[in-house]
């Protein structure tokens, strides 16, 4: 099976800074990818990237077998839901529709029309007539019309309120069981990533730091938690990620490749919000103790 | 018909969760020998989650054999769980209450009771998984 997206070694500099740089990926098809980081992390540039919006400085690219926006075929393999899901604000609903009818050659009308039923949007109302949880499912109807196999999404919930995000996401996710699409978007809401990611990317100051199956993730990371011993304790299959001490108390994140035999540390699950917050904190990878408490 | 749900706190993986609460449906004779279970769109449409992860849950009903799918139509249940299991509660119940008046005698409270409760569980299904 084809890769949804694979990347090596790729880089996009702007000036003397790198937006983006030395991201190796290998992105499996049919999954839906959460990528989170903090702002500037370089989210926006990877997604546009993977559109071929930008064109990259270093390193390849490679989105469902092909090169980023090199020609019509691949431009309809892939969808792309901008930052804020914007639309025209002066245009009306239907409109929209023409306009996604004419610039898209694998168009799914009847598929546009049926969502904009269940939605109850009015085809006569603009854009600006809309609530924002309507603008942004209208912005999703364009993006899954074009049939794409790979629906890039950046921050599209971050202005809606929790109903309509749970509703918007209810129906990305209906979409994804109805057809054969990856689907990559970035979001700062990790709870939500919860719910939908089965596959992480995590970057960090331009760097993918974490990158692999959540299941696979949440498996192999743990919290330890016991009295404060130091870092050199630690059996080396495990590798700390980051770890903070009280006068008494250690507790550290691990990424474990055996089971921990030492029954004087306290083992624990993590969540994805966990598993996501210690990799940011730890970034870059030098400053892995910086959390150790005077 | 049945309507999931996700407990975040619960520690249990989402797919894990829906599995439990159709086992538990079961064992409560709230679902049936017969009944179909909601389909992988209505289940991702209403909890907005990943299809992957209802898919997974199914297959491992299957795999249970607790249910069945038939191509096009849904996935129904093929055994019910509750007789054996009702029958075995109550024997069970009353040995947990002689467990709990000895922990009580022996001086732990309700909340290490709940503690040792939760971490013999989870240390079990950590021996049963490896």
């Amino acid at each position: 099976m084809t890769a949804a997206l694979e990347a090596d070694g790729l880089g996009l500099r702007y000036g003397r800074s790198w937006a983006l740089a030395d991201c190796t990926l290998e992105i499996p098809a049919g999954r839906v990818v959460g990528l989170v980081g903090a702002n500037g992390a370089g989210k926006t540039t990877l997604l546009s990237l993977a559109s071929g919006q930008l064109t990259p400085s270093a390193g390849s690219i490679s989105v469902l077998g092909g090169r980023p926006g090199s020609g019509r075929v691949q431009l309809a393999k892939v969808g792309f839901v901008a930052q804020g899901t914007p639309t025209y604000a002066g245009l009306s609903v239907r409109d929209h529709l023409r306009l996604g009818a004419k610039l898209n050659p694998a168009w799914d009308d009847a598929l546009a029309q049926a969502r904009i039923r269940r939605l109850g949007l009015d085809p006569r109302r603009r854009a600006r007539q809309l609530s924002g949880g309507q603008r942004a499912q209208l912005a999703l109807t364009l993006g899954l019309a074009k049939r794409p196999e790979l629906l890039l999404l950046d921050e599209p919930v971050a202005a809606l309120d929790p109903v309509a995000r749970r509703e918007f996401f209810g129906s990305l996710m209906e979409a994804m069981a109805e057809n054969d699409l990856t689907v990559m978007l970035s979001s700062h809401l990790v709870a939500d990533l919860e719910r939908l990611c089965d596959y992480l990317v995590v970057l960090a100051e331009s760097r993918v730091v974490l990158a692999g199956s959540v299941d696979e993730l949440l498996a192999t990371h743990h919290r330890l938690t016991g009295a404060r011993r130091e870092g050199s304790r630690i059996p080396r299959s495990h590798k700390v990620i980051c770890a903070s001490h009280t006068e008494r108390h250690s507790t550290l994140i691990v990424r474990a490749r055996e089971p921990l035999l030492d029954p004087t540390w306290t083992v624990s699950r993590l969540t994805l919000e966990d598993l996501v917050i210690a990799y940011m904190v730890a970034a870059p990878p030098d400053r892995t103790l910086l959390g150790v408490a005077q | 018909m049945l309507e999931f749900y996700l407990e975040p706190a619960s520690g249990l993986p989402p797919y894990l969760q829906l599995v439990r609460q159709v086992r538990q449906a079961l064992q409560l004779g709230v679902l049936r020998k017969g009944d179909q279970l909601p389909t992988v769109k209505e289940v991702v449409a209403g909890l907005a989650i990943n299809p992957n992860t209802v898919q997974k849950a199914y297959r491992e009903l299957e795999h249970q054999d607790l249910v069945a799918a038939r191509p096009g139509v849904g996935t129904f249940v093929t055994r019910s769980l509750g007789s054996t299991s009702l029958a075995a509660h109550s024997a069970l119940r009353s040995e947990l209450h002689d467990w709990l008046a000895r922990s009580r005698q022996a001086g732990l409270d309700d909340e290490s009771i709940e503690a040792l409760f939760v971490a013999a569980v989870r240390a079990q299904a950590r021996g049963d998984v490896a």
